[in-house]
């Protein structure tokens, strides 16, 4: 049973646990306002808030998801908000829905619903107002008709009006304000008192290791937390070793939602450890492997280690996917062309493997591909966590990647670089390149080289050569061959114009 | 969207098809699509589908009752495919299931059984073996081979523009139930309820009257849903009709990608000819459209495309021949421009090409040449109420054209890593139906007895804002609140026999029928009250719900005066029926006055390139553009936003692909991109131009859907302007879409080179 807030009202629902939080909305409980558009997070139409209960049980934390591929077993103890759970009841609108009204940000209005999730969940974050994050917030809204200059307008006064929001309890200045109905207020004790009740319904997670709830999303504080061992959930309860692993559902509801609801999985979104540490003994950082792009992004000690890691992330997916893909998701689909495998196969970073009993080992990243879509593990094996060595200061590190459309979109090719350069002579480096093979690439070869040379126009020549040996692009419909080889030189020029602003352009080409 | 639609909108109440309540003992439908682009279809096997569960019937041609025929143009589309298929995607069966989820899954049990024939994609292909569509047309004014001899300057190029995918968000879906009386009555996402009413009646063998046709409105239709809506009505309609149960059709995303038609793709060859002092003295162009297997509207496309050939420069001596060309890809049909765009496209071509080889900036040869008062278009119509010039000095002065081309070079010159370029669009674009008989519609306006009134017409909503005009305009002609007016769905049976809505004409058609409607009205209301009032009938007139006697309030209200006419008597109902005067063409030599009216703006595009990444912004697009007299000035700049960002779309990112199978490449939205918030223009200026209108347009407000979407095309002049600005000199193909793949080329054109010959070698 899967148990959660739709709105204001309490939901259980025995419906697949790998089934789209969309389907169950539109089809089970007959909520229309939330619309279909494409089905793989790349419109935002169906866009719905999910509410977390925070560690303190005092507060939700709301974020925007595409409900198209949220699985619904991910549901479980959160507060889920549709356009009908945001609506005032006397017909009023609230102040994001009037700002679009009054500045003609809706005109065929399929599209407009997704924009109202997505600003709401702006308004109810803890983001500074700013202009900049009211329009991030909608960066994963397409409105084909297109209203973006009036949804832009609409935005900047709603940023105007958040100036006024409190920081701290928000919901009760956004519930005077209108933005939500007072039921929002009352929705952690809500929230709290249901994570009892099924906590009480499923006796034997009680008896479980740290007391954690079973989907509360509490940082785990164990190494080795995965699935298995923290097992209490109704939906995961029955399911084996053999059964698909599931987390945020971006990759896997968009190729195979129709195999996975026919069957048990294995759901890792809230039970996979999420917490990014240091662990300045041996000089590592340590993820959860359900920690998602959007924790990245929030992470002080990411972004101390990596300070253009907001601009880096800009570019991967959107506002509501980042909410919910995870870096071990993103390596695990394989993709060659994966946004995060790349980055993180330039900070050389090391996956923890935990088989069926628990049993972990370690794998350099690089070495999980073995070929296309192809994994150096075992079907009953997951990944626990995800680590690198902390980058020292001075170290050097770049990520790019070009799309046809610069955001939201797959890159024609993404990569990464590190370097350390001792006395001005290269004494380590890694660079990354996807999208130019069958699996994402850490170049070693073209590493190696760079190994011992100087910062110069004519090392980078050097590399280039050597990267472009290494390298097998095929053409298709992310570009041609010839263009991606082209586009990774160009790349590969970009790293280094970064890390030698005295290179110039007309240097290296 | 009618007046209220926003609010609805925001709270999620608007009803789009999918959101219509199912009926008791509905059953889903799904499309079983041809695997192959070019085939005989030998035999198909049902057994195993037919077993699978859930599987109510599976419908195929043989089991249609009527004619097999959908083509609205020419009778050349089946269907469900007969004998042979012609492209991927194309329908050969339907699933009827209990759920949507059976009916999908039975899908992949049928077997088709295809003998494979050549396949062609190429537009030149198909002319070069013969398969056009319709014979080819000739638009022709002067003498231009002749006019070439005289010329200081003649060039020559190919031009080339790709397909675009419509994406609106709400997919294509229809919802058919039978009727007691043998027919069916069709809930459809289109932006023609008479085709598809038309074609059901063929394809069910009934008559029109026993298909009933309604539509609420649309989640975007951009031309996708002109005529491409029509199969999945029929096909509904069909199961219901067959199978005596509602049958509900959605396409998923992926399907309605790969089964519908798009913009056409245009090759284009063009040769233009120069004055010493910058005239064009000659051009000539021949386009090759990519029509795919059959016409649709590709005739009526590829007509248009004729008359956009000047675009909005007066040209004496024209040879324009276009072909539509019959390939093995799902037939291409309306797009907003509807062939304007590529023919525009061709001619800015030319003369960038010519500017380009002369050293000028094409804005000089631009201006020089834009069209004046009088000036003939080669199809014979005159420039009448000429807004060219004034829309081009507004624009260059209120812009800078020259401050920004001073700075632009500045810019350039001090950097390596960006280049900045620059760009003019004048566009000129006509305004009704080039077919004649299209320009005529009818509005049935209900005043109820309590004042309240209700409006149906032949416009379909579909975020154009068209029900908010007609309301406004009902509002006006009575002299009543907009809040009394309730916009009704559009209905086949309350307004028949109707153009689509397209051609930007909606509003002006509908609007008028409306106007006329509410004047009869009116002037009845007005007859009674001077008879029950015994005032003077001249001088009596309703204003903010007040009879005014001589500018004097009257003893009575709106409501008063409503329910007292009904009392005597008074017929409060009206269906009035409006022809667009004064248009006229004889295809036979291709000469008449097809439009109503012309529609001008000009606008100014910077877009930087970096010329490291070969990515690039757009950076400002700044447009005058006349609206004539915008009653609605909101809606009207929200169209020209839109239609700005979709024309940026088309020349710079959307790409639409096709392998030499003809299998779509570009099959989803993580592999064909459209604009999102980021790649809009940081500056989207639009200044109202001061224009008297016209009076063919609704309350002198002109058309404003289709034509800013050419304004997008500077988009790709400026990027090509950047590029320029870091390889001066470079011979780039006049080549769209303008992907950053094309950029890259054409910076490092070297490279690119080097590649293409190391693969033929490789080979």
């Amino acid at each position: 049973m899967i148990s959660f807030f739709l709105n204001d009202q309490p939901v259980h629902t025995a419906e697949p646990a790998a089934s789209a939080l969309l389907d169950f909305v539109r089809y089970h409980e007959h909520l229309m306002g939330t619309k279909i558009g494409c089905r793989e997070g790349d419109c935002g139409a169906c866009t719905v808030l999910v509410g977390e209960l925070a560690p303190d049980g005092q507060r939700i934390a709301y974020q925007s998801m595409t409900s198209c591929l949220t699985p619904l077993g991910n549901m479980h103890g959160k507060h889920v908000v549709t356009v009908e759970g945001i609506n005032q009841a006397s017909g009023q609108l609230t102040p994001v829905q009037q700002a679009i009204v009054d500045h003609n940000g809706a005109q065929c209005g399929f599209c407009t619903v997704g924009f109202v999730m997505s600003l709401t969940g702006h308004s109810l974050s803890e983001k500074p107002a700013t202009e900049k994050n009211t329009r991030a917030a909608i960066d994963g809204n397409i409105c084909r008709c297109t209203g973006y200059k009036a949804l832009e307008r609409a935005a900047a006064t709603l940023t105007a009006e958040l100036a006024e929001r409190p920081s701290t309890n928000s919901v009760q200045w956004l519930s005077n304000k209108q933005f939500v109905p007072a039921y929002f207020e009352a929705m952690p004790g809500q929230l709290a008192a249901l994570r009892a009740e099924v906590a009480l319904a499923e006796a034997p997670a009680a008896t479980q290791g740290n007391g954690q709830s079973p989907s509360g999303g509490a940082v785990s504080t164990s190494p080795n937390g995965h699935a298995q061992s923290q097992n209490g959930h109704a939906n995961s309860q029955f399911a084996h070793a053999t059964h698909p692993l599931l987390s945020g559902g971006t990759d896997l509801l968009v190729q195979q939602l129709d195999t996975l609801r026919e069957q048990p999985v294995r759901l890792l979104f809230d039970h996979g450890p999420r917490g990014i540490r240091h662990e300045a003994g041996v000089g590592r950082v340590v993820l959860g492997a359900a920690t998602t792009a959007s924790h990245l992004l929030e992470s002080e000690l990411m972004r101390g280690l990596l300070p253009r890691l907001p601009d880096y992330l800009k570019l991967v997916s959107s506002t509501p996917i980042r909410n919910m893909g995870t870096v071990a998701g993103n390596f695990i689909n394989a993709s060659p062309i994966g946004d995060l495998t790349i980055l993180f196969l330039a900070l050389g970073a090391e996956v923890t493997l935990a088989n069926a009993g628990g049993v972990g080992r370690a794998l350099p990243l690089a070495d999980l591909y073995v070929g296309y879509k192809k994994l150096a593990k075992t079907a009953d094996e997951q990944v626990t966590e995800v680590s690198f060595p902390a980058p020292q200061a001075g170290d050097f590190f770049n990520f790019e990647k070009v799309s046809k459309r610069t955001h939201l979109d797959i890159a024609s090719v993404n990569t990464a670089a590190w370097l350390r350069v001792e006395n001005g002579v290269i004494a380590a480096a890694r660079i990354s390149a996807g999208g130019v093979g069958p699996v994402p690439l850490l170049l070693r070869r073209t590493g190696a080289y760079l190994v011992g040379r100087e910062l110069s126009a004519e090392t980078v020549a050097g590399a280039n050569e050597v990267m472009q040996e290494e390298i097998s692009p095929i053409g298709d419909v992310r570009g041609t061959a010839a263009y991606k080889r082209l586009l990774l030189r160009q790349l590969l020029f970009a790293h280094f114009l970064r890390f030698a602003p005295e290179m110039t352009l007309a240097e290296l080409i | 969207m009618n007046h209220l639609d926003p609010q609805r909108h925001v709270r999620g109440e608007s009803q789009y098809l999918d959101d219509v309540p199912v009926q008791q003992g509905t059953l889903y439908a799904a499309v079983y699509e041809s695997p192959l682009a070019h085939g005989v279809l030998r035999g198909l096997d049902l057994s195993a589908a037919q077993k699978a569960p859930g599987v109510v019937r599976i419908l195929t041609a043989a089991d249609i009752p009527g004619r097999n025929q959908i083509g609205g143009i020419v009778p050349d589309e089946p269907l469900l495919a007969e004998g042979h298929v012609h492209f991927r995607g194309q329908p050969v069966a339907l699933v009827l299931a209990r759920t949507e989820r059976q009916a999908h899954a039975a899908l992949k049990f049928i077997k088709a059984d295809i003998e494979p024939l050549a396949i062609i994609t190429d537009p030149r292909e198909a002319a070069a073996q013969g398969e056009l569509i319709v014979p080819p047309r000739t638009f022709r004014i002067g003498d231009s081979a002749g006019a070439f001899a005289g010329c200081a300057y003649v060039f020559e190029g190919v031009a080339e523009t790709g397909g675009q995918e419509h994406l609106y968000i709400e997919t294509q879906a229809a919802y058919a139930y039978p009727t007691e009386l043998g027919g069916v009555k069709i809930i459809s996402s289109t932006q023609g309820p008479t085709a598809v009413q038309r074609h059901c009646a063929v394809v069910l063998g009934l008559g029109m009257h026993q298909i009933e046709v309604d539509v609420t409105r649309l989640g975007g239709g951009f031309g996708g849903k002109e005529d491409q809506a029509t199969p999945w009505g029929c096909l509904a309609a069909l199961g219901a009709f067959v199978v005596k149960k509602p049958v509900k059709l959605v396409l998923d995303r992926m399907a309605d990608m790969r089964m519908t038609g798009k913009r056409h793709p245009y090759s284009s060859d063009f040769k233009i000819g120069l004055s010493q002092d910058l005239k064009i003295m000659a051009y000539e162009v021949t386009y090759y459209q990519n029509a795919g297997a059959s016409a649709d509207l590709s005739p009526a496309v590829l007509e248009r495309t004729l008359f956009h050939t000047t675009n909005a420069y007066c040209i004496p001596n024209v040879t324009a021949t276009a072909n539509s060309c019959r390939t093995n890809l799902p037939p291409n049909t309306a797009f907003r421009g509807f062939g304007g765009p590529q023919g525009m496209f061709v001619i800015e071509s030319a003369i960038t090409k010519a500017a380009e080889e002369l050293g000028v900036p094409p804005s000089k040869i631009q201006r020089r040449n834009l069209l004046r008062e009088g000036d003939l278009f080669p199809y014979r119509q005159p420039a009448e109420m000429c807004h060219a010039e004034q829309a081009w000095d507004t624009a260059a002065e209120l812009f800078d054209l020259a401050g920004e081309r001073a700075a632009i070079a500045q810019f350039n010159q001090r950097n390596q890593l960006f280049k900045k370029g620059l760009a003019m669009m004048p566009i000129c674009f006509g305004i009704s139906f080039t077919k004649t008989f299209m320009n005529q519609t009818r509005a049935l306006v209900h005043i109820y007895t309590d004042g309240s009134v209700g409006i149906s017409t032949g416009a379909v909503e579909m975020g154009q804002g068209v029900n908010t005009k007609i309301a406004q305009v009902a509002a006006r002609t009575l002299g009543i609140s907009i809040a009394r007016i309730k916009i009704e769905t559009t209905n086949t049976t309350r307004v028949a026999n109707t153009s689509p809505s397209a051609a930007s004409a909606t509003a002006d058609l509908n609007g008028k029928a409306t106007e006329m409607a509410c004047q009869a009205l009116r002037e009845r209301l007005l007859r009674h009250a001077s008879a029950e009032f015994a005032v003077d009938y001249e001088g009596i007139q309703i204003e903010n719900e007040q009879v005014l006697a001589a500018g004097i309030p009257a003893e009575t209200t709106w409501e008063k005066l409503v329910s007292s006419a009904f009392v005597r008597r008074v017929a409060l109902t009206e269906n009035a029926h409006y022809a667009t005067p004064g248009v006229h063409f004889d295809a036979s030599v291709e000469q008449g006055h097809p439009f109503a009216y012309h529609v001008y703006g000009t606008a100014l595009t910077t877009a930087t390139v970096d010329c490291l990444r070969g990515t690039y912004t757009i950076d400002a697009v700044r447009i005058a553009h006349d609206f004539g007299q915008s009653f609605s000035p909101a809606i009207d700049r929200g169209q020209i936003e839109g239609g700005a960002v979709q024309g940026i779309g088309w020349m710079t990112l959307e790409e639409v692909s096709y392998n030499e199978e003809g299998r779509l490449i570009s099959n989803s939205l993580n592999s064909y991109k459209i604009p999102d918030l980021y790649s809009v223009p940081a500056v989207l200026d639009v200044h109202f131009l001061d224009t008297p209108g016209h009076p063919n347009a609704i309350l002198r407000a002109k058309a404003v859907g289709e034509p800013p979407l050419m304004y997008g095309i500077g988009a790709y002049f400026a990027l090509r302007d950047a590029v320029r600005a870091f390889q001066p000199g470079v011979a780039l193909p006049l080549v769209a879409p303008m992907t950053p793949e094309r950029v890259l080329g054409g910076l490092y054109p070297e490279f690119v080179a080097v590649a293409a010959a190391k693969q033929v070698v490789a080979e």
